[in-house]
């Protein structure tokens, strides 16, 4: 092939058309820089390996009545073919680090490289949980610290960091309710009040840990039902479990009235702070009445979700359940030295939620956020990230929907009435966005609306890409209004894959390669 | 702040766009009572990147770092050399920094390697299906017997006295408040416990551990089938993933449930976490998983193509009714493990395990030549107890004075009690001469 023509297109097609005849066939069934990827079992070819390691010590074994398996089934690849196959995968991803990425309740912000680099220092990663206190001085302080900053940052008397996620933390901080309620000897509250606008872990976690899970309705605002609450309060209930700023994008306006009325009850305030990252900085949960409350903190202190997890959910508790977090902790000598508390001995203290002590790697992150932001910034964190949200609701409230009147928080609730007698819905909506380029908003929740559509834009995205979203999501809006129900209903089309059947995979599920299986590519017709 | 693209410019005019006066106008919903007029008190104000990774490496530095010295330490957390692919891959921000793959169309990358990791992991348990990934171990574990709770419809787990105790101490936490009864035997560091005497009409499940925390290696299959006998689950914990490479996969011995630690593979140490839990069951037990599952299903042009399934049973569709209030799993973890193992395929993962065992095998003979030593396992693989004249947290104390991490106190994992006993771990990344010197300084501090 000539080189001259290297980085020109061989022909002008005229540009690129959204349908599939403009699409050449290949035979490869590539599309240029979209690669088909095998499966890495449909790889193998035995005897290839990518690590080199050395011969086995012949020494003899000490397996006991123990046999040594068989073949185990795994594919045979040298390095080379294992970085393709992973990097070609990672192209077929969207990711925070390509585009906007505005998932409501999610908080998809940007994630500084410098943390990753901090989260590697050996001091730190090649670490092990069980070695002597002596060695690990360093560590120990970085939780005291980060702890420290948790609590300054909500007010708040205690710290637990060893939940593994924010639902963990969940578990966490309702086990501490139990724990209070047990220790007054009052065994007959069975009942624990979750919102109907609540994450869907909050009345999973209750129901998990024995309690009867009762609904409060929300208002035509968007918030907690005061009176229905109040109804409800009584002597059989725990706790409440709110979240705030709620998952309509809203502040609970009423926060202290409602504080005031679970105490009253006897009961303790819950609430899920997921949604931090709105008012880090201006408010202290602890000015609000709450008693404990988990913290993500990968989305408020921004470490990468990497696909899903790991997570961390630290808990903080105001004085009233601080006697109650679960082991371990650090602790902190006269001397200076820092020591761990591994057991709960016969203390209120409860026992233990996971191995070790928490998702120490999470920990470096989310310090050197903090410090990288420190009190003033973090508080700019907050400011932009309502200012960003609140800027898409002004300006998409003409062609779609507000569930709610503003000022929302963090994120803004959009529901489908705009759709109403246009044949699209929301999840045409979504996947047409895809095609524009960007990964759609969090849809169909909270479930308090209908057909939501819940945008959290976060403070890192800038006003041109903002701005960008919103001439997309308008055109969408108008092309729906239009009449064009086919072209969402073909979309997307220019992805890896188009809209996957879900029915199917549920009905049958293959969860996994086996060589009976594989294939089951059915032909493009 | 180098984080915060926008300008003052920019602010103005979307204050004007949105129609209000000030930023704090967008926070008039917060009561006037609990409203900040400014920076909390008693933090530092933002830093620098090279203020930052200043401080942060001075934490770091007073921290001994594993690999920097001869290094012995197990139960439950494993060093492994890390192939340098690993990272370099797992680093990649289309895998870094994309969420929970809800949109399949845009997220084929992370469901294709959920799909080939549940693939992996339930051919090293020899287990029917695998979900894609839990926190860790420990809650694994913990959500297994929870699981197992649900499909006898009993309400009480034995749990094996050779279980890791912060795997034991999950589980009992969850048990105390969820409402289950557990039966925790005593530790048995020279084996033998009758596990059998505790199951009755009441008993969901029997939980073991192999090897078990002291490092013994068993078969368990006359334990399954005598659980099955009398209605109970078999769960096999296992703490060292690489053990797999080598024992026979608990799913042959009969285990009902596998709930394991996948750090071994691809994680490092992180001070305990974040680690990765594996969790995979027989197949009549794929609808009461926990957790995360991705399933291969076809696009609208027919062509293969994966997405997250069977969500039915989870919180965001099920809410007080759903299997669990597991949200997140370890995905990043996930991969991290799947990669290695790719890197390491049949033959390199067989032979690391062998290698380990070696390892293992040739420190046991050096401790046991050491005076006042006693090696208690009859069986092991990559680790093993050994019984000393003196509190092995004293020992170990003045090994890591001499600079060797000598392995782990029984009595640091137990709370107290088994004083004499310190367990030791072996691994591919130990050289004959860290082995000596340990030797070495053991015989000169006992």
């Amino acid at each position: 092939m000539s080189m001259n023509n290297q980085g020109r297109p061989t022909h002008i097609s005229g540009g690129i058309q959204n349908s599939d005849s403009a699409v050449p066939q290949t035979v490869t069934g590539n599309r240029g820089l979209q690669i088909e990827e095998p499966l890495i079992f449909e790889q193998d070819s035995a005897g290839r390996c990518g690590v080199d390691l050395p011969e086995v010590p012949a020494v003899g074994s000490r397996l006991g009545a123990v046999k040594p398996r068989g073949r185990i089934g795994l594919p045979g690849l040298a390095e080379p073919q294992v970085v393709r196959h992973y990097t070609r995968l990672s192209q077929k991803n969207y990711a925070i680090d390509s585009g906007l990425y505005p998932l409501g309740s999610c908080t998809m912000k940007h994630n500084p490289r410098l943390n990753e680099k901090m989260a590697r220092l050996p001091g730190f990663a090649d670490v092990h949980p069980l070695q002597p206190e002596s060695t690990v001085q360093g560590a120990l302080e970085l939780m005291a610290e980060l702890g420290r900053w948790l609590a300054t940052l909500t007010g708040m008397a205690a710290v637990t960091l060893a939940p593994a996620a924010g639902a963990h933390g969940e578990m966490c901080g309702i086990m501490a309710i139990r724990s209070a309620h047990d220790a007054k000897g009052d065994k007959g509250r069975t009942r624990i009040l979750v919102p109907e606008s609540a994450h869907g872990t909050n009345p999973a976690t209750a129901a998990a840990c024995g309690y009867t899970v009762e609904a409060i309705p929300a208002t035509e605002d968007g918030r907690v039902d005061l009176e229905a609450l109040k109804a409800k309060l009584g002597p059989d209930v725990a706790g409440l479990m709110l979240t705030n700023p709620n998952t309509c994008g809203l502040f609970e306006r009423d926060i202290i009235t409602i504080a005031e009325a679970v105490h009253a009850a006897g009961a303790y305030f819950y609430c899920d702070g997921a949604n931090f990252n709105a008012i880090v900085g201006r408010v202290r949960p602890a000015d609000l009445g709450i008693d404990v409350m988990h913290i993500n903190l990968h989305k408020t202190f921004s470490t990468p979700h990497g696909g899903g997890g790991p997570g961390s959910g630290p808990v903080v508790f105001a004085e009233s359940l601080a006697p109650f977090v679960p082991v371990p902790y650090v602790v902190q000598d006269k001397d200076g030295a820092f020591r761990l508390v591994e057991q709960a001995g016969d203390g209120p203290a409860f026992g233990r939620m996971k191995a070790f002590h928490g998702q120490m790697g999470m920990f470096v992150r989310a310090l050197a956020y903090m410090m990288s932001h420190g009190a003033d910034g973090l508080r700019q964190v907050a400011n932009d990230a309502v200012l960003n949200a609140n800027y898409l609701l002004a300006r998409l409230q003409d062609v779609m929907t507000p569930s709610f009147d503003g000022p929302c928080m963090h994120e803004c609730l959009f529901d489908d009435r705009f759709l109403k007698g246009t044949g699209v819905t929301t999840l045409d909506i979504a996947k047409a966005l895809i095609d524009e380029g960007f990964h759609p908003m969090t849809m169909y929740f909270p479930l308090v609306v209908h057909g939501a559509l819940l945008i959290e834009p976060t403070e890192t995205e800038s006003k041109a890409s903002l701005d960008q979203f919103v001439t997309a999501l308008r055109a969408l809006a108008e092309r729906a209004k239009s009449g064009d129900v086919a072209y969402f209903q073909g979309a997307p089309r220019l992805t890896p894959r188009r809209r996957l059947d879900e029915t199917a995979a549920a009905r049958k599920p293959v969860l996994r390669w086996s060589p009976a299986v594989e294939p089951e590519t059915v032909a493009a017709e | 702040m180098r984080y915060l693209p926008l300008t003052e410019a920019d602010r103005r005019s979307m204050l004007e766009a949105i129609d209000v006066p000030s930023v704090d106008e967008l926070f008039r919903d917060v009561p006037e009572a609990a409203r900040l007029s400014g920076p909390i008190k008693g933090l530092s104000n933002h830093m620098g990147e090279l203020e930052v990774d200043r401080a942060l490496s001075a934490m770091a530095g007073k921290n001994l770092p594993a690999g920097s010295v001869p290094s012995f330490l197990g139960a439950g957390a494993y060093r492994h050399h890390i192939p340098a692919t690993v990272d370099h891959l797992v680093q990649r921000g289309e895998f870094l920094t994309a969420y929970t793959p809800y949109q399949p169309e845009v997220s084929q990358g992370t469901l294709q390697v959920l799909f080939e990791f549940q693939t992996q992991v339930s051919l090293l348990t020899g287990m029917d299906v695998a979900n894609a990934s839990m926190y860790d171990g420990a809650t694994a574990c913990a959500e297994a017997v929870m699981m197992a709770n649900r499909v006898t419809r009993r309400k009480k787990a034995v749990l094996s006295g050779g279980l890791h105790p912060h795997y034991r101490d999950t589980t009992t936490t969850d048990a105390r408040f969820i409402g289950f009864e557990t039966v925790v035997m005593p530790p048995a560091p020279a084996g033998g416990e009758d596990l059998l005497a505790e199951v009755d009409g009441d008993t969901s499940c029997v939980v073991v551990q192999n090897p078990d925390v002291f490092g013994h290696v068993r078969d368990y299959t006359e334990l399954g089938k005598a659980c099955q006998a009398k209605g109970a689950l078999l769960i096999v914990v296992v703490t060292e993933a690489v053990s797999l490479g080598l024992l026979t996969p608990p799913g042959e011995m009969g285990a009902d449930i596998v709930a394991a630690e996948g750090q071994s593979l691809g994680n490092a140490l992180n001070f305990g976490g974040p680690y990765v839990g594996l969790f995979a069951v027989k197949e009549k037990l794929v609808r009461q998983m926990p957790g995360r599952l991705c399933g291969q299903t076809v696009d609208a042009d027919g062509r293969r193509g994966f997405v997250l399934t069977l969500s039915t049973r989870e919180q965001h569709i099920r809410r007080e009714k759903a299997t669990s209030n597991i949200c997140t799993n370890s995905g990043l973890c996930a991969l991290a493990f799947s990669i290695h193992l790719s890197l390491l395929g049949e033959e390199g993962f067989t032979r690391l395990a062998e290698i380990n065992h070696a390892k293992a095998v040739q420190l046991a003979d050096k401790l046991a030549a050491v005076t006042g030593v006693e090696i208690v396992n009859g069986s092991f693989f990559n680790e093993f107890t050994v019984k000393l004249p003196k509190p092995a947290a004293e020992v170990v104390e003045a090994l890591a004075r001499r600079g060797i991490l000598g392995g782990v106190p029984a009595s640091r994992l137990f709370g107290g009690g088994l004083d004499d006993l310190l367990i030791v771990a072996a691994t591919e990344t130990n050289t004959e001469s860290d082995m000596d010197a340990f030797a070495t300084a053991l015989a000169e501090v006992l």
